[in-house]
C-alpha cells in the first residue's frame, strides 16, 4: 500500500511538473517564434536598422522600391507615402517620407509597423533612419512628413527586381502614460 | 485485446468486507464521491447535457441557414452560436464523455479497485460544471457571448472581443485544470494499478489509447492555458503578444493555438479508436487483428500530431518550405491511420459477425471516419487548401471526423458498456432505430457541405449566396433528423436502463476482458482483490 502511494506521488509530481513546464513552453514559443523568423528571414520583419558602412554601388541594375501604407479601421489618421515608388541602384542611400495627418480633435500617438515583401528581400533592406523607430505623436489637426532613409544591399539576389515596403499605422494613444500625454499637450514634444 | 486469459469464474462475488459499504445516500453521495463508477456516471451525464445544449445551438445555426437571407437570428447572435456550439461540443461534450468512459472502464479493464487518485478525481469532475456555467452565462451578459469562433483567433478575441471574453478565458482555464487532473489520474491508474500479470502489451486497446491521449492532454492543455493567459494579458494588462502596434504578431496566436489545437483533435479521436477496437472483435468473434501494430499506430499518430499544426494556417503567408514540410508531415499521418482501418477490416474478415447496436455504430465509425480522413488528406494538400480554406468543405471534414467519428465512437461505447453499468439490456429495436436515424441524418447534414464548400461557401456566415440554397436546406433537414433522433437515445437510456431485460455478466456472447467477469450491474466496488491475469 505504501509503495503504491509512493508510486502515485511520483507519477503526480512528474506529470504535474511536466504540465507546468508545458505552460512555460507556451510562453517560450513567443521568443522562439521571433528567433526562428530571425534565423530563417521569414515574416518580412527582420531588416537591419542603424548605420551601414558606405556600400559599393551596383550600377549594373536598378531595383524598384514601392511604398504602401495601411490604416487599420480604428486608425483615423491620413497616412500615405510621399513617393509611391522609386527606382534605385543597390548600394545607394536614399531618403523618402510618409505623410501623416491627425484629423481628429485629440492629441494622438501612432506607431508604424513595417513589413517587406518578398520576405526574402527583407534582410537586404537596411533602414538608416525611420519614423517607425519612434512613436509619432501629433496634435489635433496637425500633420507632418516623416522621413525614412534606407539602403538596399548590392548583395540583393538578382531575381528580385521589386521590393515592396509596407507600413501599418496603429493608434497607441491609449497605452501612453498619462503624465507624458499632459506634457506633450503643453507643447514640448519630447518624443 | 491481445492475449488475456483470465482465471476467474465468470461471475465473481464482490467483496463482502464490512467496511466496503455501498454508496452513501442522497446528494452527498454525488458531491463527495470518490468512487470511479459514480464519477464516471457524472461525467457521462454532464457530457450528455452539454451534447444536447450544443446540439440545440447547432439547430439554431442550421435553422438560420435553411434559407438564404436573415430569418431567425441576428448575425451577431449567429456568431455567438457557432462559437459556443464549437466550444461546448469540444470541451463539454466529447472530452468529458471520454473521461467518463475512462473512469468507468479503465479500472475494470485492468483489474484495479478504483482510480489511483480518487479525491483528485472528484475534484476534476466538480470544477467542470462551474467552467461551463461561466461560459454559458456569458450568453446573458452585456455584449453577448464570445463570438469569434471556437478557435478565438487574435485580434478578433483580443482587440475586438466582447467584454465576456474574460469569462471565457477563465472558463477555459478551469476546463484545462480539470483535463490535466483527469489525465494525471488516468496515467497514474494505468501505470500503477494494473492487476498482476496485466503487462502493458496485454492491456485492452481502449486503455492504451487513453494512456496516450492522457499524455497528449498533459502536453497541450497547458499550452492552451498559456495562450488564453496571453490573451488575458493583452486585454487587461497592456502587453502586446498578439498586437502588432506594440511589436507583437497576430500570426503568433495561430501558431501557439494550433500547437495545442492539432494534438487536441487527436485527443478527441484516439479514445474512439480504442472503443471501436474493443467492439469490433466482440461482434466479429475474432481477436483484434494486429494488436501491436494498433498500439504503435496510435503512438505514432500522437507523436506526429505535434509537427503538423501549421496545416491549419497554410494561407497566412507561410514560406513555401514551411508549406511543403507541413503538407508532407500531415500526409504521413494517413499511414498509421490506414494501418488502423486495415486492422479493423481484417478483424471483421471471415468473422462471425452480428450487427447489434454497438457494432452498427462501430461499423459506421469505420466507414464515415475514413471519409472524414480522406477529405482531411485533400485539405492537407497545401496548394488546393487555398481554395478550401475557411469554406464549408472544412466544416464538412471536421464534422465527419467528429460526429460519426468521436460521437459515434462514444455512442458505440455507451451501447456496448451500458448493460454492464445498469444491469439492464438496452432495447435493441430502439437502439437500431436510433442508429439508422443518426446515420442517415449525419450524412444528409454533412455530405452536402462538401459540395457547397468546394463551390466556395465560406464558413461562419449567417447568410449566403443564392446558389448554395438547395444544399443548405437539405443539410438543415438532415440536422433536424440527426438532432431529434438523439431523443430516442436519451429515452432508450433513461427508460430501458431501468426496466430493460436483465443483463448477464458477459452481456455480449463474444465479449472478452476483465470488465465482463464482474456481475451486471457492476457492484459498487470491483476488484478489491486484484484478479490474476495470465
Amino acid at each position: 500500500m505504501r509503495d503504491a502511494k509512493q508510486a502515485n506521488t511520483r507519477v503526480v509530481v512528474r506529470l504535474g511538473v511536466t504540465a507546468v513546464l508545458m505552460f512555460g513552453f507556451g510562453f517560450a514559443l513567443v521568443p522562439l517564434y521571433e528567433v526562428f523568423c530571425d534565423i530563417t528571414g521569414l515574416n518580412g520583419k527582420n531588416f537591419g536598422r542603424g548605420d551601414v558602412a558606405a556600400l559599393e554601388v551596383d550600377r549594373s541594375r536598378t531595383v524598384k522600391v514601392q511604398f504602401v501604407s495601411t490604416n487599420p479601421e480604428t486608425m483615423p489618421w491620413e497616412f500615405k507615402p510621399v513617393e509611391r515608388s522609386m527606382r534605385i541602384f543597390p548600394g545607394e542611400t536614399h531618403q523618402t517620407a510618409y505623410f501623416a495627418a491627425n484629423p481628429t480633435s485629440q492629441w494622438m500617438v501612432a506607431q508604424a509597423v513595417p513589413s517587406v515583401t518578398p520576405a526574402e528581400a527583407a534582410q537586404y533592406l537596411t533602414k538608416i533612419n525611420c519614423f517607425c523607430f519612434d512613436r509619432q505623436p501629433l496634435d489635433a489637426g496637425a500633420s507632418q512628413e516623416m522621413p525614412m532613409v534606407f539602403v538596399v544591399s548590392p548583395e540583393l539576389p538578382a531575381h528580385i527586381s521589386t521590393i515592396t515596403v509596407s507600413y501599418a499605422l496603429y493608434d497607441i494613444t491609449a497605452s501612453e502614460p498619462v503624465a507624458l500625454q499632459d506634457k506633450t499637450k503643453t507643447g514640448s514634444q519630447l518624443l | 485485446m491481445a492475449t488475456v486469459d483470465i482465471d476467474l469464474p465468470h461471475v465473481k462475488d464482490h467483496d463482502h468486507d464490512p467496511h466496503h459499504h455501498g454508496p452513501a445516500k442522497g446528494l452527498g453521495r454525488w458531491l463527495f464521491t470518490t468512487n470511479h463508477k459514480d464519477i464516471g456516471s457524472m461525467y457521462l451525464i454532464f457530457s450528455l447535457c452539454m451534447f444536447l445544449i450544443g446540439g440545440l445551438m447547432a439547430l439554431v445555426i442550421r435553422a438560420e441557414l435553411f434559407q438564404p437571407g436573415l430569418q431567425l437570428v441576428e448575425p451577431e447572435f449567429f456568431n455567438q452560436m457557432t462559437t459556443m456550439h464549437g466550444l461546448i461540443m469540444v470541451f463539454g461534450a466529447v472530452m468529458p464523455a471520454f473521461v467518463g468512459l475512462a473512469n468507468w472502464m479503465i479500472p475494470m479493464m485492468i483489474g484495479a479497485p478504483d482510480m489511483a487518485l480518487p479525491r483528485m478525481n472528484n475534484w476534476s469532475f466538480w470544477i467542470l460544471p462551474f467552467a461551463f456555467l461561466i461560459l454559458l452565462s456569458s450568453l446573458l451578459m452585456e455584449g453577448g457571448a464570445p463570438n469569434f469562433g471556437w478557435t478565438f483567433y487574435a485580434p478578433l478575441s483580443t482587440t475586438y472581443g466582447p467584454p465576456s471574453t474574460t469569462f471565457f478565458i477563465f472558463g477555459v482555464h478551469i476546463m484545462g485544470v480539470s483535463s490535466i487532473m483527469g489525465a494525471i489520474n488516468i496515467i497514474a491508474t494505468i501505470l500503477n494499478l494494473r492487476a498482476p500479470g496485466m503487462t502493458l502489451m496485454k492491456m485492452p486497446l481502449f486503455v492504451w489509447t487513453w494512456l496516450i491521449t492522457a499524455f497528449l492532454l498533459i502536453a497541450v492543455m497547458p499550452v492552451l492555458a498559456g495562450v488564453v493567459t496571453m490573451m488575458l494579458m493583452d486585454i487587461h494588462f497592456g502587453t502586446s503578444f498578439f498586437n502588432a502596434a506594440g511589436g507583437g504578431d497576430p500570426v503568433l496566436f495561430q501558431h501557439v493555438f494550433w500547437f495545442f489545437g492539432h494534438p487536441e483533435v487527436y485527443i478527441m479521436i484516439l479514445p474512439a479508436f480504442g472503443i471501436v477496437s474493443e467492439i469490433i472483435p466482440t461482434f466479429a468473434r475474432k481477436r483484434l487483428f494486429g494488436y501491436p501494430s494498433m498500439v504503435y499506430a496510435v503512438a505514432s499518430i500522437a507523436l506526429l500530431s505535434f509537427i503538423v499544426w501549421a496545416h491549419h494556417m497554410f494561407t497566412v503567408g507561410m514560406p513555401l518550405v514551411g508549406e511543403v514540410f507541413f503538407m508532407f508531415a500531415t500526409m504521413l499521418i494517413a499511414v498509421p491511420t490506414g494501418v488502423k482501418v486495415f486492422n479493423w477490416v481484417a478483424t471483421m474478415f471471415r468473422g462471425s459477425m452480428t450487427f447489434e447496436t454497438p457494432m452498427l455504430f462501430a461499423l459506421a465509425f469505420v466507414v464515415l471516419f475514413t471519409i472524414g480522413g480522406l477529405s482531411g488528406l485533400m485539405l492537407a494538400i497545401a496548394p488546393v487548401d487555398f481554395q478550401y480554406h475557411d469554406t464549408y468543405f472544412v466544416v464538412a471534414h471536421f464534422h465527419y471526423v467528429l460526429v460519426p467519428g468521436a460521437v459515434f465512437g462514444i455512442m458505440a461505447g455507451v451501447y456496448y458498456w451500458l448493460p454492464k453499468w445498469t444491469g439492464h439490456v438496452l432495447n435493441e429495436s430502439l437502439g437500431k432505430f436510433h442508429f439508422w436515424m443518426s446515420f442517415v441524418g449525419v450524412n444528409i447534414t454533412f455530405f452536402p457541405m462538401h459540395f457547397v464548400g468546394l463551390a466556395g461557401m465560406p464558413r461562419r456566415i449567417p447568410d449566403y449566396a443564392l446558389q448554395f440554397a438547395d444544399f443548405n436546406s437539405i443539410a438543415s433537414v438532415g440536422a433536424f433528423i440527426f438532432g431529434l433522433s438523439q431523443l430516442i437515445f436519451v429515452y432508450n437510456i433513461i427508460h430501458n436502463a431501468r426496466v430493460g431485460e436483465k443483463a448477464t455478466a458477459q452481456v455480449w456472447d463474444g465479449a472478452h476482458g476483465l470488465e465482463w467477469t464482474v456481475p451486471s450491474p457492476a457492484p459498487y466496488h470491483t476488484f478489491s482483490t486484484p484478479p490474476k491475469v495470465d
